[in-house]
């Protein structure tokens, strides 16, 4: 009995061998180098030591970088929840048959090339574009409104574009909610809102800290939205990693901003994870 | 529950001491429809205040849509719920005075068991030192005073169930909704819980309905027994009348079990009425229930324990048979004995009295234990 229990789990890790080996090849090798690469002093690799560390962090410019591209994650996160919750609960309530509409609406974005969904926001906010076009139709306002190569612009394209990261999960946390703790809690006494804020928005905890840990890595890391709806005004991580190695070819600079990147990327979702833990413990009934 | 009427007494006492807060309940003419099917036809129920009703049907008979237009979850299509004489038509579930234990218990898992029976004083605003000393009196109440920190999942079935009563009672409602809260648990605890719940049913004297498939559950703890089949209120009676004198060939069949036997009218009054049975015999009935006219064709409905068999003893005005099977059930005996037209008829007797089984081929033959027991409705 034992041993066959020792052979199916042996067996089991033979199993992700072939994902292992890629792991380490593919993923774990190149980040060795990446961070052997940034203690090069210079772009020849004539000596070592902590230079572009020192240079990066003892720059206001980089430190600008990386703070407003953090900043802009926590954006994109706060605007895709706000959003996504009600589409969600729009979901868990709506009836068998408007779930898969919803479901397929949800899920639309991930169909198309990102390339694509950012070019039709670049149509939908540009100076002729859509909403420029209706506000002015409407008389709304005179002179368009400067949307693309806006912080805001980027935002909102994000925000669309990572839409089914955040709404996914919720709909998954939602959807183990027991119906009846809702009918409980409004027969105790609790009208809609208490209701939600008591028991259906703790209970989604779970959800909304997976949600918010996929948007808020998928926002801060992405390169071609970011770049197309910000233009050149506006600089964050990915495309600065992207000028130091491509554009000056200084690999050891843009080595030390990618490892800084990712240790702060870590930071955070580390304390998204200790969130996650704890409302965990609130749900597994 | 029949016959103890200083019981009865000392109950009520109980009741008026205990508690001054059973409410009636009246469901007047209510009606739900789903589109084109309707889910509750009619129904109306005068329920007196304190009163344990059950209303007990199989899944689908409406019973769980009553329930949830008691509670306000649903709007009933027509008819009026009136609670302790004020019609709550319009009220949401919040609004409505209700305590529900659900099936599942529905307890909330991210609360503690003391934050769980709390929950509702929190929604009406008492303060914390209230919320805290009324919790603790319910979980007391409960046996549970001690389990007040942990949370629902540390808990057993039968615990959960207690805090979920508790947790329905502590706010004090004028109707208390049970929905199948036994189904979820083993046979013993079962019984332990269904006691418990009578026990503080009485000592609160709090109305309650008890919506149930279990038809033993429902005749051991009701005051009194709705039978509800397809959305139509087949009989609203005391557990022994719905037992002994059923209304409907329906209720006949759903409480309890009964040997249908076909037959023909012979004649009848007031008191009883008698019927030749196609398998042989004359049989003295219960007056027959519905438009019956001497002639008519009819089912009468005999239950096992109305039954004696009489071996080696056939008669020219009986019901004969030949022994199929004999089965010792504990306490009693049951034998399946083949009658004449054909159809197998099951009784059972006191083992003490019966003795040995009967062998498998001994003919027999049946008679009434007492006269006028069957029920006897129009053929279906």
């Amino acid at each position: 009995m034992a041993a066959a229990l020792r052979n199916v789990t042996t067996y089991d890790l033979k199993l992700a061998a072939p994902l292992a080996l890629g792991f380490v090849v593919f993923f774990i090798t190149p980040l060795v180098i990446l961070l052997a690469l940034s203690f090069q002093a210079d772009p020849q690799g004539s000596h070592y030591g902590l230079t572009q560390y020192v240079n990066f962090l003892g720059d206001r410019f980089s430190l600008g970088v990386l703070g407003s591209t953090l900043w802009l994650g926590v954006k994109v996160t706060a605007l895709t929840l706000l959003l996504g919750y009600p589409v969600a609960w729009l979901h868990q309530r709506a009836p068998s048959w408007a779930k898969g509409t919803i479901m397929l609406l949800v899920l639309l974005p991930l169909l198309t090339s990102v390339v694509v969904r950012t070019f039709a926001w670049v149509v939908i906010l540009g100076r002729q574009g859509i909403v420029n076009a209706s506000l002015a139709g409407l008389g709304l306002i005179d002179t368009p409104l400067k949307l693309l190569y806006t912080e805001s612009g980027v935002v909102i394209a994000l925000a669309q574009v990572q839409m089914p990261l955040m709404v996914l999960p919720l709909i998954t946390a939602l959807s183990r909610i027991d119906p009846n703790l809702a009918d409980a809690s409004s027969v105790l006494g609790s009208g809609h809102w208490r209701t939600f804020r008591k028991v259906i928005l703790p209970l989604s905890l779970p959800g909304i800290v997976a949600g918010c840990l996929l948007t808020y890595a998928a926002a801060i890391t992405a390169f071609i939205t970011q770049s197309l709806i910000g233009g050149g005004q506006m600089l964050f991580m990915p495309m600065y990693i992207y000028q130091q190695a491509s554009t000056l070819q200084n690999w050891p600079f843009a080595a030390a901003i990618s490892i800084v990147f990712l240790v702060a990327v870590l930071v955070v979702v580390s304390i998204f994870n200790a969130l996650g833990r704890l409302s965990r413990g609130y749900t597994n009934a | 529950m029949v016959s103890a009427s200083p019981s009865s007494q000392a109950s009520s006492r109980a009741a008026s001491q205990a508690a001054p807060r059973g409410q009636t309940l009246l469901l007047d003419g209510i009606t739900q429809r789903y589109g084109q099917s309707v889910a509750v036809n009619d129904v109306t129920l005068d329920i007196r205040g304190g009163e344990l009703v059950a209303l007990l049907g199989p899944s689908g008979c409406g019973k769980t849509t009553l329930l949830r237009i008691i509670a306000g979850f649903l709007a009933q299509t027509k008819g009026h719920v009136i609670v302790g004489g004020e019609t709550v038509d319009g009220l949401p579930p919040n609004r409505r005075s209700v305590g529900i234990v659900f099936q599942n218990y529905a307890l909330f898992p991210h609360m503690t068991v003391a934050e769980n029976v709390a929950y509702g004083l929190d929604a009406r605003g008492a303060d914390r030192a209230t919320q805290r000393a009324e919790a603790q009196r319910m979980l007391d109440l409960v046996k549970l005073g001690h389990l007040g920190d942990r949370y629902p999942r540390q808990l057993s079935g039968g615990q959960q169930q207690r805090v979920a009563l508790a947790r329905a009672l502590a706010v004090n409602p004028s109707i208390l909704l049970l929905d199948e809260p036994f189904a979820a648990l083993d046979k013993n605890l079962r019984l332990d819980m269904q006691i418990e719940v009578k026990r503080i049913q009485r000592l609160s004297g709090i109305t309650t309905i008890l919506v149930t498939h279990d038809q033993e559950e429902a005749l051991s703890m009701a005051d009194r027994v709705a039978v509800l089949s397809q959305g139509r209120l087949e009989q609203f009676s005391p557990p022994t009348q719905i037992y002994d004198a059923p209304d409907s060939l329906f209720v006949n069949t759903f409480v309890g079990s009964a040997n249908l036997l076909g037959g023909v009218l012979v004649d009848f009054d007031r008191g009883g009425g008698r019927v030749r049975l196609d398998a042989g015999g004359l049989i003295e009935t219960r007056a027959p229930k519905g438009d019956l006219l001497p002639g008519a064709r009819v089912t009468v409905c005999l239950r096992p324990e109305h039954l004696r068999v009489d071996p080696g003893a056939e008669g020219v005005e009986t019901l004969n048979g030949v022994v199929e099977m004999g089965l010792p059930l504990g306490a009693t005996v049951v034998h399946e004995i083949r009658v004449g037209d054909g159809s197998a008829v099951k009784v059972a007797e006191p083992r003490l009295e019966r003795g040995l089984l009967l062998a498998p081929g001994t003919p027999v033959r049946l008679a009434p234990v007492a006269p006028r027991l069957a029920s006897v409705f129009a053929a279906a």
